[in-house]
């Protein structure tokens, strides 16, 4: 049992002040911005709740919205049983695990915007690999023309980018898992598939939620990778939601729209944030339990 | 104040935060006069005084963003539901 | 056994193709990268990394860079270590609900606050400083590290903790002498994630900056838009973004499988 001490507090504070610092102000700043009609810097209107009205009814938002939860989704369906995959492929140790480790985990640390670059060399017909190697086989491809390459670019991005996370976590959770079980396992004579079912899926089910949660946050607030790839064209196939944020707040200059759809789309990631949190303490307990 | 300037308050916003933080306030004392036992309500899990806030208010402000989006109506009556349903959520949720 | 193996290499070169490409785009002339297609360079050269390796513009973003992301990392795993005790051990007025809001501020987009931020490190004077960018990406990484670290000091038994205290150590000898050194692999996983959050991200790091801290990520999309297209200096500049990565993961892939084992991650 944890001991109820109030004195935690105490060694809490500085993490609080620091992030309290960071999310608090802007996001009364954010608030205040959402309900007035900033024209210029001593030109305020209040209007009330007309941006959250005209933000609510805007088909480009909608749209916009659709595209990332499509998007989202597929990431996810996409990403994680791929990284499940790779993990039970992995050698469990020796030289061939660390070389395949360091491999895998290299793209993780490539900056967002050097990952766009990559991909927009790799996918260009001209000079890129990817491009050239497609159109060779006799397909029309080009990410800068056509939507739907465009768009299948941006995930293949993605999930080049991210299923090495996914991979990484669950051969750290498979790892975790104790020898015996599967001796046990053998002398039951279960198939692989049953190894799989029976042990190792539940036993990975803590991590695989962190990193559902993670990639779910993160893909949803995908930003920079398809900027630089496409700048969210042709046309609007590839503007996510923070796209469209940033085109209006830094592009249009429209602040009180661009701070209601923020206040809005973190009112969304609030809810994703709970449901998500509540499954992963269910999950929590069990897995104790059994350690 | 003119550190804050840049903030663009307004009466309204100020009044929100500031019944934001009373209400944080009000939570606590009333957990230290007499704490909370988690409990199972309509809502499909088990919640303290505190999670059924969090999900009163989240919930309310769906309702409004709701009302905004879908009624011509003055956003008063959409207040007003939310409102009401943050009191049943804190009562049976 | 065999096919596994097989997918698994197959998807490595996925992995390391585009890599690869951009690898050899940086040895190459821009005539020969919008020439013919070359799976190697034809005339080898180093003349792309020489133009950045001896440009102060060029090489101060990767000073730059480097110094904002050690200071978070060493500002985020310092304040997330008393407070991730304080969750591992100890039950205390609003505990759930303050850990849930520091989860809340890893997941709210950057883009939300952009124009708040410019505006708060403008209004105390830290606008494009290191520091600024450093405690602005705090913002992702403290929760993270809390979170991280939370479970590894879960996994440390309560009574080493009891053992200490009864043998007359004081809160903070206990926890630099003995339970620091217990969970360093955790605080290495943590290191690794902070240094990886905070080197990949651009919007906050180019919106906080302008010359004097600016970092490497900001210089190549601006370089790209003002020069036209040097594809070889762009390819080499960004090769060079991915070596202190490399590096991280190199020091530290005995730690993923091991720390991540241990603790919740």
């Amino acid at each position: 049992m944890k001991t109820y001490n109030n004195k935690a507090w105490l060694l809490v504070l500085p993490v609080v002040l620091c992030v309290a610092f960071s999310a608090i102000v802007p996001l009364m700043t954010v608030v205040n911005y959402s309900v007035q009609d900033i024209l210029g810097p001593d030109q305020k209107v209040f209007v009330g709740t007309e941006w959250f009205k005209l933000v609510m009814r805007d088909p480009e938002l909608h749209e916009a919205l659709g595209r990332q939860i499509l998007f989202s989704a597929a990431v996810l369906a996409i990403e994680i049983p791929l990284g499940i995959l790779l993990a039970l492929a992995l050698p469990a140790q020796g030289w061939r695990s660390s070389l395949a480790l360091v491999l895998l985990a290299m793209p993780l640390l490539i900056p967002q915007n050097v990952v766009g670059t990559i991909w927009q060399i790799y996918g260009r017909g001209d000079i890129g690999l990817a491009g050239a190697a497609l159109n060779g086989l006799g397909l029309d491809y080009n990410y800068t023309g056509d939507s739907m390459d465009a768009w299948l670019t941006v995930l293949v991005m993605d999930i080049w980018h991210w299923t090495p996370l996914i991979a990484l976590l669950a051969f750290a959770g498979l790892r975790a898992i104790p020898e015996a079980y599967y001796q046990a396992a053998r002398i039951d004579g279960a198939s692989r598939l049953a190894v799989f079912r029976f042990i190792q899926l539940p036993k990975l089910r803590g991590v695989l939620l962190i990193g559902l949660l993670l990639r779910f946050m993160d893909s949803f607030m995908i930003y920079t990778e398809p900027f630089v790839l496409t700048g969210g064209g042709p046309g609007n196939a590839t503007t996510f939601l923070s796209q469209y944020l940033t085109q209006k707040a830094v592009g249009q200059f429209d602040l009180g729209p661009a701070a209601a759809f923020s206040l809005i789309y973190f009112l969304i990631i609030l809810l994703a944030c709970f449901v998500f949190y509540s499954l992963l303490q269910n999950a929590g307990p069990t897995e104790k339990a059994e350690h | 104040m003119e550190l804050f300037a840049w903030m663009a308050w307004t009466t309204p916003v100020a009044v929100f935060f500031i019944s934001v933080a009373v209400l944080l306030l009000g939570m606590t004392v009333w957990q230290i006069k007499s704490p909370t036992v988690a409990r199972r309500g309509f809502l499909p899990l088990r919640t303290t005084r505190g999670d059924r806030l969090f999900l009163g208010l989240l919930s309310a402000a769906y309702i409004n963003l709701a009302w905004t989006g879908l009624t011509d109506l003055s956003q008063w009556f959409g207040a007003g539901i939310a409102l009401l349903w943050l009191l049943v959520v804190m009562r049976w949720g | 056994m065999k096919k596994r193996s097989f997918g698994l290499i197959l998807y490595l070169i996925f992995a390391i193709l585009p890599i690869y490409w951009m690898v050899n785009m940086s040895l190459k002339t821009n005539e020969e990268i919008t020439g013919a297609l070359s799976l190697w360079p034809q005339h080898l050269t180093f003349d792309n990394f020489r133009t950045i390796l001896t440009d102060p513009a060029w090489y101060g973003g990767y000073i730059n860079s480097l110094i904002y992301v050690l200071i978070n990392t060493v500002l985020s795993v310092a304040v997330a270590l008393p407070a991730a005790y304080a969750f591992s051990r100890y039950e205390f007025l609003g505990d759930k609900h303050l850990f849930f809001w520091l989860l809340t501020n890893r997941m709210s987009p950057p883009a939300v606050f952009l124009l708040p931020f410019f505006q708060l490190y403008s209004s105390i004077n830290l606008f494009d400083t290191h520091i600024a960018v450093a405690l602005a990406h705090m913002l992702f990484n403290v929760p993270l590290a809390v979170w991280i670290l939370e479970g590894f000091m879960s996994g440390v038994p309560r009574e080493i903790d009891e053992t200490a205290y009864i043998d007359g150590y004081s809160f903070p000898r206990f926890f630099i002498r003995i339970f620091i050194p217990l969970i360093s692999a955790g605080i290495g996983v943590t290191a690794f994630f902070c240094f990886m959050f905070s080197w990949v991200e651009l919007l906050l790091a180019r919106t906080l900056t302008s010359v004097e801290a600016k970092p490497i990520v900001a210089i190549m999309t601006r370089t790209v838009s003002a020069a036209g297209m040097d594809w070889g200096v762009l390819a080499a500049a960004g090769v060079l973004t991915i070596v202190p990565g490399a590096l991280v993961i190199y020091f530290v892939r005995n730690y993923i499988a091991k720390g991540f084992a241990m603790g919740r991650v």
